[in-house]
């Protein structure tokens, strides 16, 4: 009997330039996806959102999150300082912690009772010294250079940034404000500067595509305006539009930028786009009750791509944060966390909360760009590796762009990406 | 005991029976993509809310699906059959028995289990929202309506998306 030959098919073979064609593969081969994780997930510097401050206010308050495909645990220390450690037990491996919120004064592990401190050292463990018999002699204990010290949770670098926590397993990684650069920085200041927030709840969608679709999503000021007929029949984001791209020095965050219209007919950018209803009105006006936050300084929407884990949203008068876990090549989890601020007035939160019905896996907005991302893995997967996405609206090039009929973005990103990944 | 306005005596086996055929005309609208009948089972003033079990355990206010009176119905139905672009699926509810909570003849309160199951064209039925509805009511001559349904699911994972009320 003949063995099957070894498929050599073109996987891993970039064959074009730059970054506007994306080769299939990209989305589907796990040894892809292996290397995504260890390089964009748990090293090279990148940093991972992990969670709002406001989830874990007080001493000992917790909540399960991800780094990638790992567990970890996102505690508030005594001194208030906040702490991110691996959920897996040093002993034997146990994802021990199976509350996904509460407040703990210590993490026990159940196998064994190996207890740990907020900080992820160990505390203590059952036996150590071994079990003293009633003639003085001691059967068993770990050996008597054990050391603690050496035994504790993985502990993550930690830094918040004005309510938002990021970790990394790197704990080489630069400084948050030099990952984030100096074009990105202001836009995240305009939403996050210092002011508390107010927890409006969480949603959370399984998704089956690959997990960089979302990223790309938020890079593509491209579909808004046609995919979602909320956006060009009601003015929250069109082609007529003043708006920017924004994006840091590596290519692999950005912001778009855009500032709403009345929306209505406008030949350039409704005729023949089937998505627009020239006569849709909102038998509830409610769900679309703008009212201008003089923080918002011009814009309505900023859309911020932080790579590879989190987008932040502000869309009119909604705002939150979508942290993307990874699960396999083809799915990914997108946890939405809506947020308000300390100072809203009950109406303003009744507005943040009437508007989040345009977002999340329910949205009038949102949940087409779920399904369009299924579609494009079902797509990928049927054709195979040696299919590419064609990502040239606005050339081939990557730069900022002041106005959304462009894909630069997407380019910025995978002319990162090819760089890490060595492809 | 139970009694409806104009003090005509309203049994609790009554009441029961009420609710339990307004859960299974409600599931059978629903199965059968009829938003006039879905909508018509609300007070015009209503509350239609798809919310976590985990925002609603914890006092948190967002749901994946809040709105507020007919109108605000009627946009989520235009919503569904001309603008959100989906795969289109079938809905098939299956509503336990009704537990009232209360009723004083004018306003009754009650819980009910539900599973709604998803099936694709072309693919197998799977579980989609598994969890319960937490409803008050209005006695009126037109029958019971809900004046607020709270759907409160366990499902940690909405199946990408959720677009049909359930």
């Amino acid at each position: 009997m003949n063995a099957i030959p070894p498929f050599e098919g073109p996987e891993h073979r970039w064959t074009g330039e730059g970054s506007s064609r994306i080769p299939f593969w990209a989305y589907t081969d796990p040894a892809i996806y292996r290397r995504e994780l260890e390089r964009f997930f748990y090293g090279n510097g990148h940093w991972c959102y992990v969670a709002l401050e406001v989830e874990i206010p007080d001493p000992g308050d917790f909540k399960l999150s991800w780094v990638g495909e790992r567990s970890v645990i996102v505690v508030r220390d005594r001194d208030g300082s906040i702490n991110v450690v691996e959920n897996r037990c040093a002993h034997r491996g146990v994802r021990f912690c199976r509350k996904p919120k509460g407040n703990a004064r210590s993490f026990v592990c159940p196998y064994h009772q190996w207890t740990y401190k907020l900080n992820g050292d160990l505390a203590g463990l059952p036996f150590r010294h071994g079990v003293k018999k009633e003639d003085g002699s001691v059967q068993g204990g770990m050996p008597a250079d054990f050391d603690l010290k050496q035994h504790g949770l993985a502990r993550l670098k930690v830094e918040t940034w004005n309510g938002l926590v990021f970790a990394t397993f790197d704990h080489t990684a630069p400084p948050l404000s030099e990952y984030f650069g100096a074009d990105v920085v202001p836009w995240l200041n305009r939403i996050f500067d210092g002011r508390r927030l107010t927890l409006l709840g969480v949603n959370r969608q399984r998704i089956p595509g690959n997990w960089k679709l979302m990223m790309e999503n938020i890079k593509d000021p491209y579909h808004p305006g046609l995919l979602h007929t909320w956006f060009v029949t009601f003015g929250l984001w069109r082609a007529d539009q003043q708006s920017r791209m924004v994006m840091d020095s590596h290519g692999r965050h950005a912001v778009m930028i855009s500032q709403r219209n009345q929306g209505g007919e406008a030949k350039a950018v409704t005729e023949g786009v089937t998505s627009f209803r020239k006569d849709m009105t909102l038998n509830d006006a409610r769900l679309l009750d703008v009212v201008v936050e003089p923080w918002w300084q011009g814009p309505t929407v900023t859309m911020i791509t932080l790579f590879p884990s989190v987008i932040i949203q502000q869309q009119v008068n909604s705002l939150s944060t979508r942290h993307i876990v990874p699960s396999g090549p083809d799915s990914f989890d997108f946890i939405w966390t809506h947020f308000g601020f300390e100072d809203d007035t009950e109406e303003m939160t009744r507005r943040r909360l009437r508007q989040a019905n345009l977002f999340g896996p329910a949205g009038f907005v949102s949940a087409d760009d779920g399904e369009v991302i299924e579609f494009s893995q079902d797509g990928f997967r049927q054709k195979g590796p040696d299919g590419e996405t064609v990502c040239e609206l606005d050339g081939r090039g990557v730069g900022p762009a002041d106005h959304m009929v462009t894909e630069t973005l997407i380019r910025g990103m995978y002319g990162y990406w090819r760089k890490v990944m060595e492809i | 005991m139970a009694v409806r306005t104009g003090a005509i005596a309203l049994s609790i086996l009554e009441s029961q029976h009420r609710m339990d055929q307004l859960n299974a005309a409600y599931g059978e609208a629903l199965d059968a993509a009829d938003y006039d009948a879905w909508i018509g089972m609300f007070t015009e003033d209503c509350h239609y809310r798809v919310v976590s079990r985990e925002n609603y355990d914890q006092g948190l206010p967002l749901s994946i699906m809040a709105l507020e009176g007919h109108g605000m119905l009627r946009d989520r139905v235009y919503g569904i059959t001309n603008t959100l672009f989906h795969s289109p699926y079938y809905q098939r509810h299956v509503i336990g028995t009704a537990r009232i909570l209360s009723d004083d003849g004018r306003t009754l309160h009650a819980t009910a289990n539900y599973a709604v199951f998803r099936t694709k064209p072309g693919s197998v039925s799977e579980v989609y929202n598994v969890g319960r509805y937490i409803d008050r009511l209005l006695h009126t001559r037109e029958g019971l309506k809900l004046q607020e349904r709270i759907c409160v699911f366990d499902s940690e994972m909405v199946l990408n998306s959720l677009i049909y009320p359930v």
